[in-house]
């Protein structure tokens, strides 16, 4: 499956889950979605009338459904207003450009035991594990933490994972590190939810005495963008914005500038420039630690400014 | 596109492979300069490109039937050529549904997939298939999923799972391969079965090469081209077959060196599998006469000069040192030095004919 372009899809329904929670279904405009892996997030490009945003969201639907996609999104306050957006002006019928499905949270296949542990929202990823682990006769558990008020609303969404689901309200919960004794040798552990809970599972597993590839958390992990800077090119004088969501490779492309490039991963080198001010936030696989402090190359495709300018020999 | 199949080729003992003028085009020719050497050579898989072959998600060609039949002969001789471990299950059903969706798409004269809930019914008509089945099930496949699709794709294919910040070889399909054995490798980390490669190591490739390979996006394919040299038209250069072709090295001649000698290429292309986050690593094979080469002037002026420049260590590994010389004599004098266009494109839009290049 080569996917070149974003998925052009459009609102097929939205459900209210809770006063906060709303579960959102998208159905494409041709053909089928892509299969998605279990714990796959996808970037919805949202466009408000004043404003774009791009936000990551888990997928709740599991691999083999391909009609439909579905996400839950929380409505947040202190968000940067796509919830707001999602949850306030979103409508069914409307368009979407939906992002290929990504998967930085697999399945580990070698473990002899799964253990999910989530927090709040960050029960969404387990969503789309559950049928999978259930499909493959896999030995697992789920345990959700989140307040009072919400344990019926997550019930209702592990309704289908029977017994193997347990919900812990803020009182008569387990501790994580009673989860996590006595487990057999090759179980994994898998977190999503709050940073605090993912940082006690991680710690209560390394108390545990767990080896690091073991233990799961989710991130969207999304090294892509970053603040935005700009860049001079020093030959022609020229100066091109990059942008939060936007490489500076891809920025460079857009104002039409020739600039090398091969793997677009930070792998290759092809497109390493010289750097003739400013300081270089590194996010490549090539440099030496030596080059990284001198300070005069950068790789376009993953690298971003520290500061607020660069200079390029360019 | 409608492909016209040799379907009488034979890739062993009485050989008998040819490609047609269009087939000569569209050769992978893997030398974009003047001089070889190891790098992350890796760009993205997207449709389009220098050369046809990168014009579909698993390229498709003339020599098919043929490579698909030699691909059985193989497996009854030595089924343990294809090998999936069992944690691997997953990625088997990644790869058919790959395989199957990608060929139905690119080629539909030739493939059809049909769905109905988990209930496919898969159409190959150039090898007379006609297969109803239920996805998920193997035992509704008459035989495991990896096997089943990859007895009909051209080129090998090995599976890579991700564990541990590392890729390990947890399966392939492996009967046309450069001299190395899955027997061998299945189970390795990605250093260990990249072990053997000389000089690449030093200069940080492989290290590279995995850091970004651990982070490979589903849907976003990369590929790199690869290359080596086979005397005669044999797709099966096995360790495990080595008595029945390593003497061939030897019967190199001046008269026989431009039917003989083959370039070899590979077309690797590299999947993340979406339920297993599996990695399909596909090992496409090309051969391409030297008589073949020479019909292009850019490509036999280019490899006479990589030939030529080529450093010992590699000369060494690849196999090359008992006939290179007689291949650069053959070379040397059709190349006048001009300066080349970069890149692998040929330049050039139709062939002399066969007979004429071999006029001095």
């Amino acid at each position: 499956m080569i996917l070149d372009a974003p998925l052009t899809a459009r609102v097929a329904g939205i459900d209210p889950l809770s006063p906060t929670l709303k579960r959102v279904r998208f159905v494409p405009e041709r053909g089928r979605f892509p299969t998605a892996a279990p714990g796959a997030h996808i970037l919805v490009t949202l466009r408000g009338p004043e404003r774009i945003w791009k936000n990551a969201y888990s997928l709740v639907t599991p691999p083999e459904q391909r009609d439909s996609y579905a996400i839950i999104v929380r409505r947040v306050e202190a968000s940067r207003g796509g919830s707001h957006f999602l949850h306030d002006h979103l409508k069914p019928g409307d368009p979407v450009e939906i992002g290929p499905p990504t998967s930085l949270f697999p399945i580990a296949s070698l473990a002899r035991r799964h253990i999910l542990i989530g927090g709040g929202i960050g029960l969404t990823p387990f969503l789309s594990y559950l049928p999978v682990l259930r499909a493959r006769g896999a030995a697992f558990e789920l345990h959700q933490y989140c307040t009072d008020d919400e344990s019926e609303v997550f019930a209702g969404l592990l309704a289908e994972a029977g017994g193997m689901a347990m919900i812990h309200g803020r009182t008569n919960r387990r501790s994580v590190a009673g989860i996590l004794a006595d487990q057999p040798l090759g179980t994994h552990v898998y977190t999503c939810g709050p940073e605090r809970l993912m940082a006690a599972v991680e710690a209560a597993a390394f108390a545990a005495g767990w080896p690091s590839g073991a233990i799961h958390k989710e991130s969207f992990g999304s090294a892509e963008g970053g603040a935005p800077f700009t860049v001079t090119l020093a030959r022609s004088g020229r100066t091109v914005p990059v942008s939060e969501s936007q490489s500076l490779l891809e920025a460079l492309e857009t104002a039409g500038v020739e600039a090398p490039c091969l793997c677009r991963g930070g792998a290759c080198g092809v497109c390493l420039t010289r750097v003739i001010d400013g300081a270089i936030e590194h996010r490549d696989h090539v440099l030496t630690e030596e080059e990284r402090a001198g300070g005069r190359l950068i790789a376009t495709c993953v690298s971003r400014a520290r500061s607020d300018a660069l200079v390029l020999d360019l | 596109m409608n492909i016209q199949f040799r379907k009488d080729e034979r890739f062993r003992e009485s050989f008998s492979y040819v490609n047609s003028d269009a087939g000569v085009l569209r050769f992978p020719f893997p030398f974009g300069e003047d001089r070889y050497m190891y790098s992350v050579n890796i760009e993205p898989h997207t449709r389009g490109g220098p050369n046809p072959a990168f014009a579909h998600a698993f390229d498709i060609d003339e020599h098919y039937v043929a490579e698909c039949r030699e691909r059985a002969l193989v497996l009854a001789d030595d089924p343990g050529r294809c090998q999936v471990l069992p944690h691997m299950m997953p990625a088997q059903w990644d790869t058919l549904e790959l395989l199957m969706e990608s060929f139905a798409a690119d080629y539909p004269e030739h493939f059809s997939l049909e769905k109905n809930g988990d209930t496919w019914r898969w159409i190959n008509r150039p090898l007379g298939i006609e297969q109803t089945f239920v996805f998920g099930r193997p035992e509704t496949l008459p035989c495991p999923p990896f096997e089943y699709i990859t007895r009909q794709a051209q080129g090998d294919f090995t599976l890579q799972d991700q564990r541990d910040d590392n890729l390990f070889v947890d399966g392939g399909m492996v009967t046309t391969q450069a001299d190395w054995s899955l027997d061998f490798d299945i189970g390795m980390s990605f250093h260990e079965w990249h072990g053997p490669v000389p000089l690449a190591h030093d200069i940080g490739v492989f290290d590279r090469a995995l850091r970004f390979l651990l982070r490979l996006q589903y849907g976003h394919p990369v590929r790199r081209l690869n290359w080596t040299m086979t005397i005669n038209p044999r797709l099966d250069t096995s360790p495990e077959n080595y008595p029945d072709w390593g003497p061939d090295r030897t019967t190199v001649t001046p008269d026989n060196v431009s039917e003989k000698v083959h370039l070899r290429v590979e077309l690797q292309t590299l999947f993340r599998l979406p339920r297993s986050n599996a990695i399909l690593f596909g090992i496409r094979c090309y051969l391409l006469s030297l008589k073949d080469i020479e019909r292009v002037e850019k490509w036999r002026k280019r490899l006479n000069r990589v030939l030529t420049t080529l450093p010992p260590e590699l000369v060494e590994y690849k196999g090359l040192t008992r006939y290179r010389d007689t291949v650069l004599a053959h070379l040397a004098p059709r190349d006048d030095g001009a300066p080349l266009s970069s890149g692998i494109q040929p330049d050039q839009t139709t062939l002399p004919p066969s007979a004429l290049s071999n006029q001095r």
